[in-house]
């Protein structure tokens, strides 16, 4: 019940005029930076972080965390009307929101990732006011091994429950770790695949890979299929927005999932990326209709930006607490907390509570002025959706290619982006998946670090992903999970055998052919 | 010139500068100027691109806004690259630190810092050896369980065959005892992991431990230098910086300093040299500047022009024996 007090002191700190208008100022330059692809939260925040310098401590960081919140909502909307993810984390989004945009329910695609996303961020502020000090403590648990099991995890996941042809997944995300080799290896410090070039120092960045993929190739496709894709009147209303929320509590067991495993990934840093993958491919898993996914069920909206924002906000708690930045944009404020003399780390809780419980009051307030301004602009965003393909696809073109550029202020990074374009268009015509291909790609080379920081510890024995309870239980899940069809099929296999079996009493010889029919398909 | 006048004059604040030092006919950028940092966000040498932009903004040093830029890529060789490639440019300043050394010659990065143009020396870094709370409470102690361990006792710290790898194998060699070194991306990664004891050491630079040590989650066992860290204001419950036995005390004869230097790209005029010497030295003149050396344990030095030519020379010397003894050239 401390927490609850220090909580209300919190909001106290908050409630002027002046912080009120900093926190909608923030929130509206956040969306803007969310919605332009490539510009995304972390240069948003860095960009902006020299005019807080003069503000103090606690304005400052409500300001840049509201703009943080803002590109959170704002990745969304891009992803959903036209198929390219404003952020990392919103590629899961596109998997069924930009189909239902295409079917003419753009508003509700818009209003359920909005809606998920202020959900998914409570829950980790909940989180965070409660149990800041215990589970800062849990996210020293992880070391490299432990690290690598998550990594191992998430891939696993992808290839034993997504519902792509499973050697295709595999193809796709043999390339992606392929690509995320390129560049300086921390290890061993040496370059590789750079083939003599500067620019391939730096290795391929995923945010150039993702605009092209997703951005270009979409463009490219819809250009071969004559611009047929024409704005779908969005008719949106308070009534839409209430229909959303009306069907909310049927999906309450996705949002719960996706809450938890954001909140999980946040601390650990696996990142939001992992989280809205996870999120997504879960629900899908644990769907009564599995095969309607990725063609525009709300649920596919709901699952991954729930977990993108428990899991972004949740990321916030690491940096609190122990100094260390649960994403890209976390690094940045954590920077900030230096110039204004605030040293994150186990103290900073004990010796600045006014600042830290100011910024967890924002947190909710933030979350509460965000979802009330996004959804009141939805009609604006949509509206986007009607003006003619010929008009909009340039400047799509464009705001690409600034986003690629601005990542790294690299001439090459576009040329890149123009290139994943087309191999995102190819995959796209012999049906090899992307999603695995970007999921390598950003976990690829944190995954190899981690697993051969493991390997130089144990001295090379892999015993070490079982040699505790924590990574032992994720390596096991993991593995079960890449395996999951057939185990899936050797229970109903032992279900069928067993119903006759009643009578006749079958030892489990048979049962041991199933798994082995299985894997010859 | 006066230069002479501001060597001694240390005492002189900031602000007096601003007025005394301005020329008639002196260069001044013209365009936001970028403060390259070879390194990832929230690291030392960020932090310090930010105290620095802090300081020339709040105390007015310079009419252009400057820009802190992130160039990690590449464990930094990436900053490199894009000041090499950014010739005659005056707009741009790199923050180096001994990756301009060291990188060329562990990964053949085809760079070498006398292409650039040498402004000023702004600190000198410390290393320190690092344990956890729970572990040994003096080296000696350390190095007698490190030799006693069935397996190498892991050691973390940031990169490969960089300063933190090279101060284990010069552990290794003067004490005997075997570690095995874990690369990590940063130092405040090495922080934790120790903290969380999945290393039993590292030798973080100061301000990389600062938190968890003032925490204490993790102990100072002794620093990497010839005489210890001067500042004795209390930093955690018992300890100032002061109170950390160097090595050599200790019985360990490693010592290793860093620099941390701004370059500007090659093929600048004098006058544009001139202004940014100007600049960093009344930068370490500002209260901020002064603050950050204290709480982060550095060295506050100021070298410019011959002495820093000399000082880059011999360093660079001492960097590549040691890099050549530790086996980490590249052929």
């Amino acid at each position: 019940m401390e927490a609850f007090g220090l909580l209300l002191h919190g909001f106290a700190v908050l409630m002027t005029w002046k912080i009120l208008l900093l926190m909608m100022v923030g929130l509206v330059l956040g969306i803007f930076v969310g919605v332009l692809p490539g510009l995304g939260g972390p240069n948003g925040v860095a960009i902006l972080l020299p005019l807080t310098f003069a503000m103090d401590p606690t304005s400052a960081i409500v300001m840049l965390s509201c703009i943080y919140w803002g590109a959170l909502f704002g990745g969304a909307i891009t992803s959903i009307l036209f198929n390219i993810p404003g952020e990392a984390w919103s590629v899961a989004t596109t998997f069924d929101g930009y189909p239902m945009a295409q079917q003419g329910k753009a508003a509700e695609a818009l209003t359920a990732a909005f809606t998920s996303s202020f959900i998914g961020s409570l829950v980790a502020v909940l989180l965070i006011t409660f149990l800041s000090p215990t589970i800062s403590s849990f996210a020293l648990k992880f070391g490299p091994p432990e690290f690598f099991a998550v990594y191992l995890l998430t891939f696993c996941s992808f290839v034993g429950l997504g519902r792509e042809a499973k050697h295709k997944t595999v193809i796709s995300m043999a390339l992606g770790l392929l690509i995320a080799g390129v560049g300086m290896d921390t290890v061993s410090g040496t370059l590789r695949m750079t083939f003599g070039s500067t620019d391939l120092l730096r290795g391929i960045n995923f945010l150039v890979a993702v605009i092209g993929l997703f951005g270009i190739s979409e463009i490219l496709l819809t250009m071969e299929e004559r611009l047929a894709l024409r704005g779908h009147a969005a008719k949106i209303s308070l009534r839409v927005v209430l229909s959303v929320w009306k069907d909310l509590p049927k999906y309450w067991a996705t949002l719960l999932r996706s809450s938890f495993i954001g909140c999980w990934l946040g601390i650990t840093p696996g990142g939001a990326i992992a989280a809205s993958f996870m999120g997504y491919n879960l629900a899908k898993r644990f769907s009564k209709d599995p095969e309607s996914f990725g063609k525009g069920r709300i649920e596919g909206v709901f699952a991954p930006e729930t977990a993108a924002h428990a899991s972004g906000t949740a990321a916030l708690l690491p940096m609190l607490a122990l100094g260390i930045p649960g994403s890209g944009t976390a690094a940045i404020l954590l920077g900030g907390l230096m110039v204004w003399g605030l040293n994150p780390g186990p103290l900073l809780f004990v010796e600045h509570k006014d600042f830290v419980w100011g910024l967890i009051a924002s947190m909710y307030l933030g979350n509460v002025v965000g979802l009330v301004l996004v959804l009141t602009t939805v009609p604006i965003f949509a509206s986007i959706l009607r003006v003619p393909f010929a008009a909009v696809a340039p400047m799509i073109v464009v705001s690409c290619a600034i986003g690629a550029y601005a990542i790294q202020n690299a001439m090459f990074d576009i040329w890149l982006m123009l290139g994943f374009g087309v191999a995102g268009y190819v995959f796209k015509k012999i049906g090899i998946p992307l999603a695995p291909f970007t999921l390598a790609l950003v976990l690829g080379s944190r995954a190899e670090d981690a697993f051969r920081l493991a390997m130089i510890g144990s001295g090379g024995s892999v015993g070490i992903f079982w040699s505790n309870g924590l990574v032992g239980a994720i390596t096991t899940l993991a593995i079960t999970l890449l395996f999951w069809p057939v185990i899936d099929k050797v229970f109903t296999g032992i279900g069928q055998v067993l119903r006759p079996a009643r009578a006749q009493i079958i030892g489990p010889v048979k049962v041991s052919r199933v798994p082995r029919q299985s894997s010859t398909e | 010139m006066k230069q002479m006048g501001k060597v001694l004059g240390g005492f002189v604040m900031g602000l007096a500068f601003a007025a005394t030092s301005a020329t008639a006919m002196a260069w001044e950028p013209t365009k936001p100027v970028e403060i390259v940092v070879a390194a990832g966000a929230g690291g030392a040498s960020d932090q310090m691109a930010r105290m620095m932009q802090a300081a020339i903004q709040k105390n007015n040093l310079m009419k252009q806004p400057m820009v802190v830029s992130l160039k990690g890529g590449a464990s930094g060789a990436e900053a490199l690259m894009y000041m090499k490639s950014s010739d005659g440019d005056p707009n741009k300043v790199l923050i180096a630190y001994s990756l301009i050394y060291m990188l060329p010659l562990s990964a053949k990065i085809p760079f070498n810092w006398r292409d650039l143009t040498p402004v000023a020396v702004v600190a000198m870094d410390q290393f320190v050896l690092w344990d956890n709370a729970g572990g040994p409470k003096t080296v000696k102690e350390f190095i007698a369980a490190a030799k006693a361990a069935s397996s190498p006792l892991k050691m973390g710290g940031t990169g490969s065959k960089r300063e933190d790898h090279v101060l284990t194998v010069f552990m290794e060699k003067k004490t005997g005892a075997k570690f095995s070194y874990l690369p990590y991306k940063s130092g405040g990664e090495a922080a934790t992991q120790l903290v969380g004891n999945h290393t039993e050491a590292n030798v973080n630079n100061p301000s990389e431990n600062l938190e968890v040590w003032r925490a204490g989650q993790v102990r100072a066992l002794c620093v990497f230098d010839k005489e210890r860290i001067s500042y004795t204001t209390k930093v955690t419950e018992t300890q100032s910086w002061n109170d950390i036995p160097t090595c050599k005390e200790e019985g360990i004869d490693v010592q290793y300093l860093m620099l941390r230097a701004m370059f500007l790209p090659g093929k600048v005029t004098p006058e544009q040299q001139a202004f940014y010497v100007d600049l960093f030295q009344k930068v370490t003149q500002t209260p901020e500047y002064k603050d950050y050396m204290e709480k982060q344990a550095l060295k506050p030095v100021f070298l410019k022009g011959p002495e820093m030519l000399k000082f880059l020379g011999e360093d660079d010397a001492l960097n590549r024996s040691l890099m050549t003894e530790a086996g980490f050239v590249a052929n």
